[in-house]
């Protein structure tokens, strides 16, 4: 399989801190990848590097082989790299339709537009938010709104943080089943800390800690990490039973 | 608008409709207006009605774009000395027009360019476009002498232009226009600002300006460079302002003042008081807070500036959304089967 994208050495300092420490990763067409680690691990940093929001302080980011580093994040979106960013990122004064019409109305012509945008959100069962203002829906509705968003121009690597907190169960379930779907054709990287979820998604799961990657294996074997047990110890229970002891 | 027509029409349908229907509105005030008033009230028709496009460019600039500019005056002065100057030089008056729309425009593309590309933060550019304001506006004032002249036009300084001719009718030099005329064109320019600024809003472009003042992040996570949409909306609201310093250096004449702070905050004042977001609001309240201030500048004995001042502060107090707001809400409300 081919890489899709990769990183190399790539850091991230503020000051004295070091967020993202000589992060090497790669990511192959249509993978599905699980990052996950304690709070502060510098994922979200991560991703704000690989989405352009902030430029790096050294290392190099590669799309399809092509450096991208230090592009504009509008030019990084264009090349078809879609983000789900931790709080959700949304156009409060519009309605949910409208948000995701001008998520595909660069690609598409109006009415195209609006006959997939209503089918995204058909497909995540928020139709009937479709008119409403987003800036009045609760929490997980304004997660469902983003996902929506973000999935509907169908970028080839759809980056999701933490896409189901503030979730009920039953979003979650039909968050998990739409990301597996998703996945037939577009590469995503999703943080979760719930490990529920990531046994049901993932192939392969990346365990940030301190800016670095501490492990990178499969879901079974992170799981049954020692270190990623140390790691995540002091995490919220439901983080922490989850890692078998 | 309260009050619009079939409930389940297209959103476009709609603002053609608003677009028209604020045509219609021009169309008929310019009719009729004429003929109602004396030569005095029609010249502060003019003026009203030329403040009231400039009210509209702030109301794009900032309602929808979310780009507050303090220097909204700079281009209104810029459209009105473009067009004296030009009017001065050339025989027909009638080419001055696009020269008086241009040099805002490129202005405020310059300018723009430099806020939007340099990525200068709000606050910055808030006072930038102060600074650039009050640079013109001392410029302008220390061309008294004789050598500051373009071509036929003198400058003037802290005079103006009084000798400025006015629009001529297209084509025939020889036959300026007259006040009322003057009036009519306004309207109908007022009218065709107020429809132009509908229609770019139910653009893609409009939109995407929306959405950007909405959450710039998210529009640039989308793929939209958000620079580009900023830049267009700041120079589609220079162009407006431009015209409404043509217009007003047809009806009264061009002078520093134009350029002055005092009349940038104005703007500012008439937009908020009309409500932010809106379009017909700032309009109005261009109109009202114009014709407040006439009135209050009769009254013996009273410092028209502190009424002016208390009237702004309760007006802000008591309806805090701005008069198109409130008074769409109030409708709303008396007419419970409207709200769809
Ligand atoms: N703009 C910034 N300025 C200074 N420090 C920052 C900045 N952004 C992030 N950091 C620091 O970088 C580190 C990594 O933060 P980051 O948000 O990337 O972690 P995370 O793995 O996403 O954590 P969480 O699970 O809580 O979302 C933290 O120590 C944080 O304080
Ligand atoms: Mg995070």
């Amino acid at each position: 399989m081919s890489v899709l994208l990769a990183t190399e050495h790539l850091t991230m300092r503020f000051g004295g801190v070091v967020a993202v420490d000589d992060v090497s990763l790669s990511i192959e067409e249509r993978e599905l990848r699980c990052l996950i680690g304690p709070n502060g691990a510098g994922k979200s940093t991560f991703f704000r590097c690989l989405t352009g929001q902030y430029r790096p302080s050294a290392g190099r980011i590669l799309w399809r082989g092509e450096d991208i580093t230090g592009l504009e994040p509008h030019q990084i979106a264009r090349r078809g790299i879609g983000i789900k960013t931790q709080v959700p990122s949304l156009f409060d004064g519009l309605t949910a339709l409208e948000g995701v019409v001008l998520a595909l109305r660069r690609q598409h012509r109006e009415r195209e537009a609006r006959r997939r945008a209503l089918a995204v959100l058909e497909r995540l069962g928020i139709a009937e938010l479709a008119h409403r203002p987003v800036g009045l829906l609760a929490h997980g509705q304004r997660q469902l709104v983003e996902l929506a968003t973000v999935v509907a121009p169908a970028p080839d690597l759809i980056i999701l943080d933490e896409p189901t907190a503030g979730m009920s169960a039953e979003e979650t379930a039909g968050t998990a089943a739409l990301i597996r779907d998703m996945n037939r054709d577009h590469a995503i990287v999703v943080v979760e800390h719930d490990m529920q979820f990531i046994r049901a998604i993932a192939r392969k799961v990346t365990v940030f800690h301190q800016g670095r990657v501490l492990v990178e294996d499969s879901a079974e074997a992170v799981l049954a990490d020692p270190r990623v047990h140390d790691v995540y110890l002091g995490r919220p229970p439901e983080a922490r039973q989850a890692v078998p002891a | 608008m309260p009050g619009e027509g079939p409930g389940r029409a297209s959103a476009n349908g709609r603002a053609a409709f608003e677009a028209a229907l604020g045509l219609l509105a021009a169309g008929i005030a310019a009719w009729w207006l004429p003929q109602m008033l004396e030569l005095f009230s029609i010249i502060n028709a003019t003026v009203y009605t030329a403040m009231a496009v400039l009210a509209l460019s702030l109301a794009l600039v900032w309602g929808f774009g979310g780009i507050l500019c303090f220097g909204q005056a700079a281009f209104f002065g810029l459209g009105g000395y473009a067009y004296a100057v030009a009017a001065l030089n050339l025989p027909d008056t009638t080419y001055a027009v696009p020269i008086a729309i241009l040099v805002p425009s490129l202005a405020a593309a310059a300018l723009g360019y430099v806020m939007f590309f340099g990525r200068i933060s709000d606050v910055y550019m808030g006072v930038i476009t102060l600074t650039v304001t009050l640079i013109l506006f001392n410029f302008v004032n220390s061309t008294a002498g004789e050598e500051w002249r373009i071509g036929a036009a003198p400058l003037g300084g802290f005079n103006g232009i009084p000798t400025t001719p006015p629009l001529n009718l297209p084509g025939d030099p020889g036959t300026p226009l007259a006040p009322e005329q003057i009036f009519v064109l306004a309207v109908l320019c007022l009218g065709l600002c107020y429809a132009l600024c509908k229609l770019v809003l139910r653009s893609r472009f409009g939109r995407v300006v929306v959405a950007i003042r909405e959450n710039e992040l998210r529009a640039a996570l989308l793929g939209y460079d958000v620079r580009l949409y900023k830049l267009g909306i700041f120079t589609i609201g220079g162009a407006m302002a431009g015209l409404a310093g043509l217009l007003f250096a047809n009806c009264v004449f061009v002078s520093p003042t134009m350029f002055s702070l005092a009349y940038s905050g104005q703007i500012i004042i008439w937009v908020m008081v009309g409500g932010i977001g809106t379009l017909l609001g700032p309009v109005i309240g261009a109109m009202l807070l114009q014709a407040l201030t006439a009135w209050v500048g009769t009254l013996p004995e009273i410092n028209p500036n502190l009424i002016l001042g208390l009237v702004l502060l309760v007006a802000v107090l008591a309806i805090p959304r701005g008069l198109q707001p409130t008074v769409a809400g109030w409708l709303r409300r008396r007419l419970p089967e409207d709200a769809a």
